[in-house]
């Protein structure tokens, strides 16, 4: 009863176009931010920051930015743990050479540089697609991992070859090293993704998002209606680019502390991003965050119900969550494949209506 | 009603003022490697007329239109558009030249609304930065919704607004031909081009499409270039005919000069075998 848009009149074009249409949707998200904001940080541990709450906001932003690309703009890219590295080592090199400077400001210019290696890489698309962009984009990948481990100027020519993020203060809070609290990781990777989730979602229902989206659908008409591909191929690279690589920068500064390129940002992670932005649903703001928090909990909540409750041996849980976790993917694939997205979406036309059938 | 060639114009028969030459295709032939889809075949386009394309299949209709289109670039002749000489151009910036087009098999984007689809008839027109959109704030929001009032009018005009909010990939065709149609009204054209906007229709659908081209011919005085092969349909709404056949222009006039032309018959609207 109270799902209704009946009654609820628009009577301008910005109140018809807003995000979340229907009365009660508008109250949900001000309350999930309020809970976000407000509560979460004052029960927050270390336990959870680390195992759920900052990777599940930092997965968050890097599948936004995939989805913007495979989702919105139809690109199919294997290159996002390449891109991922490209952040992270972009705000490891501004943090060592410039220290005074905020470190949400190096965590942007990180975005910025990932962007411009992502037009780099993106150039391709204008002449290949699908598959054998994908292929293309997964050269990306190698070459990014590689250079990362090849040149030693990249990790300030430590003995180790690896990466560790120095202290670094916001507001007289540490957000990044060894003595930052949960609530401040937290917090900082949280505001972040509302700022970023906010811009994606402004982008893809504008002019961008349309032009995007015409070239997803159909290049040739696109074209013909007056698209500039390379320009929209190329804003899509580079918009994409700069949420995965903030995502790295993040994942490598709040979150490791310290990072090895091959182990931190290989193939898997790519993958991993992927399944996230497919689970949810291509094309989806909302699919983005149902994804990145499907493939952040389910190996927790795995292990805590098979060594916690059954009392398993800890190497044969992580096997079977594994095994778990594929099968659960195959099988939701099969039944939704529009991912989580389109379950939502049907969940609320069917809401709407309750408890009428039609 | 005899044509005058006059670059003034002339009078239609239901006493429309038609305007001078919009478009002039001049010698125009297309070869792809040894066949050839269009043979020397020179027309003009004038402002606010409706003129059709006609002729049997693989006659090189579609492959006319898609050089007017600017999707083809024609291998000899000139395509002059408001009287300047058309060099090759991308598929988009004809689109900002002012010519928007539907397609034979409907080319909408499945994944979008009704109502994003029309609007990315606009896109040539909409200018506003990245920043200002991805902060939806200024420049952004009042250009998406100064457009979105022009939309919703083409909206009322054609009768869709009930399903503005449903995603096309969702409708059955004759509302998919329609909505391919505001799409490309959108783009406010100075000429549009339909290729077979009728196809497939029953004749309801037929009576209803024929109408909105004959209104909107009048309300926006859009010239239209049209390929149809439904004779009645073609003969009654168009000013004037261009007959093909094997890629050669085998008539061009009214729809009684066409009516009565002996090669046209001959051709197309089929000999009485005795």
């Amino acid at each position: 009863m109270l799902y209704r848009e009946a009654g609820d009149f628009k009577t301008t074009y910005s109140e018809d176009s807003q995000t979340f249409p229907i009365r009660f949707d508008r109250l949900g998200f001000y309350v999930t931010l309020l809970v976000a904001f407000g509560l979460v940080p004052l029960f927050i541990n270390d336990y959870w920051a680390n195992a759920v709450f900052v990777p599940f906001l930092i997965y968050a932003i890097a599948a936004i930015g995939l989805n913007i690309l495979v989702g919105y703009a139809g690109q199919v890219s294997l290159g996002t743990g390449g891109f991922m590295a490209v952040g992270a080592y972009a705000v490891y090199k501004l943090m060592t050479s410039f220290p005074d400077v905020p470190v949400l400001i190096h965590v942007l210019l990180a975005g910025g540089i990932t962007a411009l290696v992502g037009v780099l890489f993106g150039l391709p698309s204008l002449r290949i697609k699908g598959f054998y962009l994908a292929v293309a984009t997964l050269a990306a990948q190698f070459f990014l991992v590689w250079l990362f481990n090849k040149v030693p100027w990249f990790y300030n020519y430590s003995a180790s070859g690896q990466i560790t993020v120095p202290q670094s203060k916001m507001l007289g809070f540490y957000v990044t090293g060894a003595q930052t609290s949960a609530s401040a990781k937290y917090l900082f990777c949280l505001v972040i993704l509302t700022l970023l989730a906010v811009i994606a979602r402004n982008l893809t229902r504008g002019t961008v998002g349309r032009k995007w989206m015409a070239i997803r659908d159909m290049d040739i008409a696109a074209e013909i209606i007056g698209v500039n591909p390379l320009n929209a191929k190329l804003t899509a690279f580079a918009v994409s680019s700069f949420f995965i690589g903030v995502a790295g920068a993040l994942f490598f500064a709040v979150y490791l502390g310290a990072a090895e390129v091959t182990e931190a940002f290989g193939i898997q992670k790519s993958f991993l991003i992927l399944f996230m932005v497919i689970i949810g649903g291509l094309g989806s703001i909302f699919g983005s965050f149902a994804g990145a928090a499907f493939l952040v909990l389910l190996p927790v909540f795995l292990k805590n119900v098979l060594v916690g409750q059954l009392g398993w041996p800890t190497d044969l849980a992580a096997h079977l969550e594994l095994m778990i976790v594929g099968a659960l993917i195959v099988g939701f694939l099969i039944a939704e494949p529009h991912g989580m997205a389109q379950l939502w979406r049907l969940a609320k036309e069917k809401l709407r209506l309750w408890p009428f059938p039609h | 009603m005899p044509v005058s060639h006059a670059e003034e114009g002339y009078v239609t028969a239901d006493g429309r003022q038609i305007g001078g030459t919009l478009m002039e295709l001049k010698n125009i032939t297309l070869r792809f490697g040894g066949v050839v889809a269009i043979k020397d075949i020179s027309f003009d386009i004038r402002d606010g007329e409706i003129r059709a394309i006609i002729g049997p299949n693989g006659a090189g209709k579609s492959s006319m239109l898609n050089v007017i289109s600017g999707f083809y670039v024609p291998t000899e002749g000139d395509v002059y558009f408001k009287k300047v000489k058309r060099g090759p151009m991308k598929p988009y910036e004809v689109a900002r030249l002012g010519i928007a087009r539907t397609f034979q098999n409907i080319a909408l984007f499945d994944g979008m609304s009704v109502l994003d689809n029309i609007m990315t008839g606009r896109l040539t027109m909409m200018k506003s930065g990245l920043l200002s959109q991805a902060l939806w704030y200024g420049a952004a929001a009042r250009e998406e919704y100064a457009h979105r009032e022009k939309v919703e009018r083409i909206i009322d005009f054609l009768e869709i607004q009930n399903i503005r909010k449903t995603p096309v990939g969702r409708l059955p065709y004759g509302l998919k031909k329609r909505v391919e149609l505001a799409r490309a009204l959108a783009a406010e054209p100075k000429l549009l081009l339909l290729d077979e906007p009728m196809a497939g229709m029953n004749v309801e659908e037929k009576e209803d499409m024929s109408r909105f081209i004959l209104d909107l011919n009048d309300e926006f005085s859009t010239t239209i270039c049209l390929i149809e092969h439904d004779m009645g349909v073609v003969m009654d709404l168009s000013d004037r005919v261009v007959v093909m056949d094997y890629g050669r222009k085998i008539g061009d006039g009214t729809p009684d000069e066409v009516r009565n032309n002996q090669d046209v018959i001959d051709a197309y609207l089929g000999v009485a075998h005795d």
